[in-house]
């Protein structure tokens, strides 16, 4: 069955949904949707180091978003700019050097659009082993970080007076934000990866009531939103990466309808 | 060798050094089991520093501190939680610990607040959500309990059903309490060990040894220290969180 590239895209989307449903609730929980984006512009420059040193795509964009990541900690506690300003530092840099390196990769013929909206239907076995081997890491990680994670979104000082060591999940969340995105950069660009993290995660917050809900219905709706997009790019004939993303912003706009009914009847 | 045994935590002068200058310094304290320690002081004179240095929370810049505590239970000051996080009483009550539904209902019973178990925390009054901070901390049936303004935000008469509550649970976990409070009357009465902070250590003691001390009365004047009986309110009946009216046993 993985003969077909369509059903090879699928498994391939569907896996990269999985793990980005409790991931993009965390980054939504901790207003992280900046930071998802400085590290997908860097993982530009991963792909492009990659290519420099024919290296593997998904380890060289782990590693200079994990380093970006971490950068980007350290940063924050030197200077006194804000947040929001070292992230668009980082993410502008080192967008720009990845596009500088390009100029000097001219003996390889660069697919920019690629790279910028990934090509999910180009996906090869290697790929979907990739994305469930590293994805059940992930997620594994995750799970054992997951109270800890968690109670240091809702109260650092708690945490930490509790004994759930936040500053060591802190550090994991980060490398692991660094890992979706490593493993998806192929399949749904740089662009779009925030998308597919955050969108999810979005329609849960509109519909649940806990955050276990949150997490399942984040889940749930990256998956539908990954099949949903691919047969849509294949009846109507439009990229991939993008019509999974507008499938998932169709259906935020479907959650919302439950909170304004919800308006309603309590006026 | 017993009072040692009860030993939970021990600052050796310690102090928390942070922008150029130091936020406390010199603070020397100890917490037993079945104790309750109470500091006191005006705003800016670093109890919740003192606090999150015994917590672990901030390291201690210099001095030493020992502690002995195998499970800590916070009730911070101040504690916002964010909008985007679906999240009900009964998920908070989770966040650290494992403990089953029947757990939870039973320390919420204690702070009057079990019918909230399944409300969204965002839609919580102050009191509320302070019985809930409560609630979750003994439920964690901790050795040393930290308590930060525990009853701001709380009416008069479920502050005092609260402070007993909080002696109570002393007694009955036989944990060590920190608790800061700017309610004199109740550090005067129930408390074990007074410590009077303005950036360092002013004066400590027992309530009756404090109030005559000199840099005591300096910090909080004259009137405070002399109505030590502030106020000795005693009704025949008390009242639920939702006005119910119990009779006192």
């Amino acid at each position: 069955m993985f003969d077909d590239f369509f059903t090879r895209a699928l498994i391939a989307g569907i896996g990269i949904a999985i793990i980005a449903g409790p991931l993009g609730c965390l980054v939504i929980w901790r207003r992280l949707s900046y930071f998802g984006d400085t590290l997908s512009h860097s993982a530009l420059l991963g792909v492009t180091l990659a290519y420099s040193f024919s290296f593997n795509i998904t380890f060289s964009v782990f590693i200079i978003s994990a380093v970006v990541a971490l950068l980007l900690i350290n940063l924050q506690k030197r200077t006194k700019l804000a947040g929001d300003s070292l992230l668009g530092l980082l993410a502008h840099s080192t967008l720009a050097i990845g596009l500088v390196l390009i100029g000097f990769l001219t003996s390889i013929r660069f697919d920019l659009m690629g790279l910028l909206f990934g090509d999910i239907l180009a996906v090869n076995v290697e790929d979907i082993t990739i994305v469930y081997l590293g994805g059940a890491a992930i997620l594994l990680i995750l799970y054992f970080i997951w109270k800890s994670l968690f109670s240091a979104t809702v109260n650092y000082d708690l945490s930490a007076a509790e004994g759930m060591r936040p500053e060591v999940s802190n550090f994991i969340f980060t490398l692991l934000l660094a890992g979706v995105i490593a493993l998806s950069i192929k399949m749904i660009g740089a662009l779009l990866i925030t998308g597919l993290l955050l969108i999810p995660a979005a329609i849960a917050r509109n519909i649940s009531s806990s955050p276990r809900q949150m997490v399942i219905i984040a889940t749930l709706a990256g998956v539908v939103s990954v099949i949903a997009g691919l047969f849509v790019s294949l009846e109507i004939n439009t990229s991939s990466g993008p019509s999974i993303i507008v499938v998932a912003l169709l259906l935020f706009i479907i959650s919302l309808i439950p909170l304004e009914i919800k308006g309603q009847l309590q006026k | 060798m017993a009072e040692n045994n009860n030993l939970l935590v021990k600052l050796d002068n310690c102090g928390v050094y942070k922008s150029s200058k130091w936020i406390v310094r010199g603070i020397s304290l100890e917490i037993h089991k079945g104790k309750i320690v109470t500091l006191i002081g005006p705003n800016g004179s670093g109890k919740t520093t003192s606090a999150k240095m015994i917590l672990k929370i901030l390291k201690s810049d210099e001095g030493q501190i020992k502690n002995f505590a195998s499970k800590m239970a916070y009730v911070p000051q101040k504690i916002n939680i964010d909008w985007t996080m679906p999240l009900r009483v009964v998920d908070f009550m989770k966040l650290t610990s494992h403990i089953n539904n029947l757990e939870i209902v039973d320390a919420l019973k204690l702070t009057g607040v079990d019918n909230l178990l399944y409300n969204d925390i965002h839609n919580l009054s102050g009191g509320e959500f302070q019985r809930v901070l409560i609630a979750r901390a003994i439920a964690k049936k901790p050795d040393l309990l930290v308590l930060d303004e525990p009853v701001q935000g709380v009416d008069f008469n479920g502050e005092i059903a609260l402070y007993n509550l909080i002696k109570k649970i002393c007694s009955t976990l036989n944990c060590g309490i920190l608790l800061i409070s700017h309610d004199l009357h109740f550090v005067m009465s129930a408390t074990d060990h007074v410590i009077c902070l303005n950036g360092h250590i002013c004066c400590s003691g027992t309530p009756r040894s404090i109030v005559k001390n000199s840099a005591y009365i300096e910090l909080f004047g004259e009137h405070n220290a002399t109505t030590l009986s502030l106020y000795q309110h005693d009704h025949d009946h008390s009242h639920e969180t939702d006005g119910r009216v119990t009779n006192n046993v």
